[in-house]
C-alpha cells in the first residue's frame, strides 16, 4: 500500500492512500497538539475534502473497530476444524457492570465455557488476557466458545 | 474605602483582564480571532478613550514586552528547523512574491502619508505578513485540511516566518536609527545567528532540547520561561532584536520538548500576548484614527487583492483547482499578531509619527475581521462565479 505523507508545517501530518473500490483517497491528520482527523478526498476534484475531527477516545475505538474483524477472522481460520467451535468478537457496551473490573470477576470460563482470547484497545491487541486484565469502557473482547457460550458471554458482559 | 496606588492596580489589572476575557468569548462565539477585540479594548482604556488607567501602565509595558517574546518563541517552536528548511527550499517563488506583492502597498502608502523612510520601512512589515494564527485556525475550522492547496498555504506562511527572522533585526536597527555600518553588522550578526541556529537545530536540536527539558511542569516552565527571557535579553543587548532571540530559540529546541513546551506556554503566551495588543491599543490616541481611516481603508483593499493573488499564483504552481487557488488566495489575506508585534517595536522606539500607530492599528483591526470572512465566503463567490448552484459537499457516504 502506498501512504503519501504530507507535511503540514505547524499543523501535523497528513497521511493518505487511494481506495481501490471508489473514486476516493483516505487518510488522517495527525495533530501535533494529539487530535486526528479522518479525511476523504475525491480523486480527480481536490476541492471535495471531507474532514471529521476525532477525539482522542473516538480514533482509538474506531482502531479497535477496524482492527477486530481481522482478527476474529484469523482465529476462525484456526479454529476450522473444530466442529462447534466459533469465535466472535463483543463490545463492552458503554454501562458494562464489568467496565473498569477485572476479567476475572466475569468468571467467564465457568460460567459459559467459553474463552476471551484477546482484547483490543486503542488499536492494540492484549492476547490472552490473564485473570487480572482491568477492562474498559470501548474494548472489543474476542471469545472462543460454542455458540450458546458465546451468547451466554455476551449478556454477561452487558448486564452482568 | 481607600483606593491606595497597589490597590487601585489590582483593581484596574483585574478589570482588564476580566474585560479581555469577556471580549475573547465574544470573539469565539462569532468565530473570530480575538486580537482586534483587544486593541479596541485597550483603545477604549487608553490615552483619550473613555477611562485611562495609569496605575497599571508599568506592569502592562512589562508584560507587554514578556508577550511578545513568548509570541515569537510559540512561533520558532511551531516548526522544526526541517520544515523550515524544506519549507523556504519549495516555497522561495511565491515567497519572493509575496514580499513584493504586499510590501509594496505599505511603502506607498506610508510614503504618501509622510511618514518617513523609517514608517515605510515598519509598514512594509505590517501589510506583508500573514497572520499564521488566524490562518491554522481558519484552515482547521473549515476543514480543509486534506486539501491540495493547504501545503501550499502553509510553506508560504513558513516563508513568511523565516523572513521575520532577517527582517526583525533590520527593523530595529533602522528604528534605532543606527549608522549605516552598526547596521550592516547587527544585520550580518542576526543573519549569522540565524544560520548558526538552523545548523545546530538540524543536527544537535535535542541537546537544546535537554537542556530545557525537564520531567517536572514547574522546572519545566521556569527553564523555559528564563531561557526565553535570557536570549531575548541578550539578542536585545547586541541591538539585534529580542524577539528574534526568542524566535531562534523556539527553532532550536525540538521534537517531544517542543510540544510540552507549546503546551505549557500556550496560556502564558495568550495572557501576556493579550497585554501587548492592549497596550498597543492604550498607546493609541482613538481621535487620531479618522484622518487616516481612508488610507486604512484603501490599504486593506489593496492588500487583501495582493493577498489573494499570491495564494492563487503559489496554489495554480501546485496544481490545485481554480476553487483551490481562491480559498489559498483568501486564507492568506488575515494579518494579525505579527504585524502589531511589528508597529508595537515602531511605536515603543519612538521612531515614527503618531498617525503611524493609528495607521497600523485601524489596518490590522479591518484586516483581522476580513481575512477570516473572505476565506469562509469564498466558496460561494467562486461558485456563484462560475454560474453553479452552490451544492452540499457530500459526506462520503453514498
Amino acid at each position: 500500500m502506498n501512504v503519501d505523507v504530507t507535511t503540514l508545517p505547524g499543523i501535523g501530518v497528513r497521511k493518505e492512500f487511494s481506495l481501490s473500490k471508489v473514486d476516493r483517497r483516505m487518510g488522517v491528520v495527525d495533530h501535533r497538539d494529539g487530535g486526528t482527523d479522518l479525511i476523504f478526498t475525491r480523486i480527480g476534484d481536490p476541492d471535495t475534502t471531507v474532514q471529521i475531527p476525532l477525539s482522542e477516545v473516538e480514533a482509538r475505538t474506531l482502531a479497535s473497530l477496524l482492527g477486530a474483524p481481522q482478527l476474529v477472522a484469523q482465529l476462525r481460520e484456526q479454529h476450522r476444524e473444530l466442529d462447534g467451535v466459533s469465535t466472535r468478537s463483543l463490545s463492552m457496551p458503554p454501562n458494562s457492570p464489568y467496565s473498569g473490573r477485572r476479567l476475572g470477576d466475569t468468571e467467564m470460563r465457568t460460567r459459559t465455557r467459553a474463552s476471551i482470547v484477546a482484547v483490543l484497545r486503542s488499536g492494540d491487541v492484549f492476547a490472552s488476557p490473564g485473570p487480572d486484565f482491568v477492562f474498559a469502557d470501548g474494548d472489543i473482547v474476542v471469545v472462543v466458545g460454542t455458540n450458546a457460550g458465546l451468547d451466554a458471554a455476551a449478556s454477561i458482559l452487558s448486564d452482568g | 474605602m481607600q483606593l491606595t496606588g497597589t490597590t487601585l492596580a489590582l483593581i484596574q489589572l483585574g478589570a482588564v483582564f476580566f474585560g479581555l476575557g469577556v471580549l475573547g468569548r465574544v470573539a469565539a462565539r462569532v468565530g473570530l480571532s480575538p486580537i482586534p477585540l483587544y486593541l479596541l479594548g485597550g483603545l477604549v482604556f487608553g490615552t483619550g478613550g473613555l477611562i485611562e488607567l495609569h496605575e497599571v501602565e508599568p506592569f502592562i509595558h512589562l508584560a507587554s514586552e514578556i508577550g511578545v517574546v513568548l509570541l515569537l518563541l510559540l512561533l520558532g517552536l511551531e516548526y522544526t528547523a526541517g520544515e523550515l528548511v524544506t519549507g523556504m527550499r519549495k516555497s522561495w517563488p511565491a515567497g519572493l512574491l509575496d514580499v513584493v506583492l504586499n510590501a509594496t502597498p505599505g511603502v506607498i502608502v506610508a510614503l504618501m502619508l509622510g511618514l518617513g523612510p523609517t514608517g515605510a520601512i515598519a509598514m512594509a512589515g505590517v501589510t506583508y505578513i500573514s497572520s499564521s494564527g488566524i490562518v491554522a485556525k481558519v484552515l482547521n475550522d473549515l476543514g480543509r485540511l486534506g486539501n491540495r492547496e493547504t501545503p501550499v498555504v502553509l510553506s508560504i506562511l513558513v516563508f513568511e516566518d523565516l523572513a521575520m527572522a532577517v527582517y526583525l533585526p533590520v527593523l530595529t536597527a533602522v528604528l534605532a536609527g543606527v549608522s549605516f555600518v552598526t547596521g550592516l553588522t547587527t544585520v550580518s550578526i542576526a543573519l549569522t545567528a540565524v544560520t548558526v541556529v538552523l545548523v545546530v537545530a538540524l543536527r544537535y536540536g535535542r541537546y537544546v532540547s535537554a537542556i530545557v527539558a525537564s520531567e517536572d511542569r514547574e522546572i519545566f516552565l521556569l527553564k523555559l520561561v528564563g531561557s526565553a527571557l535570557l536570549v531575548a535579553g541578550l539578542a536585545s543587548a547586541v541591538q539585534v532584536s529580542a524577539a528574534v532571540g526568542a524566535f531562534l530559540l523556539g527553532i532550536a529546541i525540538s521534537d517531544s520538548t517542543a510540544h510540552d513546551a507549546t503546551k505549557i506556554l500556550e496560556p502564558l503566551r495568550d495572557l501576556f500576548a493579550a497585554m501587548f495588543f492592549v497596550l498597543f491599543g492604550l498607546s493609541t490616541d482613538p481621535r487620531s484614527i479618522p484622518p487616516v481611516l481612508g488610507w486604512a481603508i484603501l490599504l486593506a483593499v489593496v492588500t487583501t487583492a495582493t493577498k489573494i493573488a499570491t495564494g492563487w499564483w503559489a496554489a495554480q504552481r501546485a496544481g490545485a483547482s481554480r476553487l483551490g487557488q481562491a480559498r489559498a488566495g483568501t486564507a492568506l489575506v488575515a494579518r494579525g499578531e505579527f504585524s502589531i508585534v511589528i508597529a508595537g517595536l515602531a511605536v515603543a522606539a519612538g521612531a515614527v509619527p503618531a498617525e503611524f500607530a493609528a495607521l497600523a492599528t485601524t489596518y490590522v483591526l479591518l484586516m483581522a475581521v476580513i481575512g477570516p470572512i473572505a476565506a469562509r465566503i469564498v466558496e460561494p463567490v467562486m461558485r456563484l462565479l462560475d454560474g453553479k448552484q452552490p451544492v452540499r459537499v457530500d459526506s462520503g457516504a453514498e
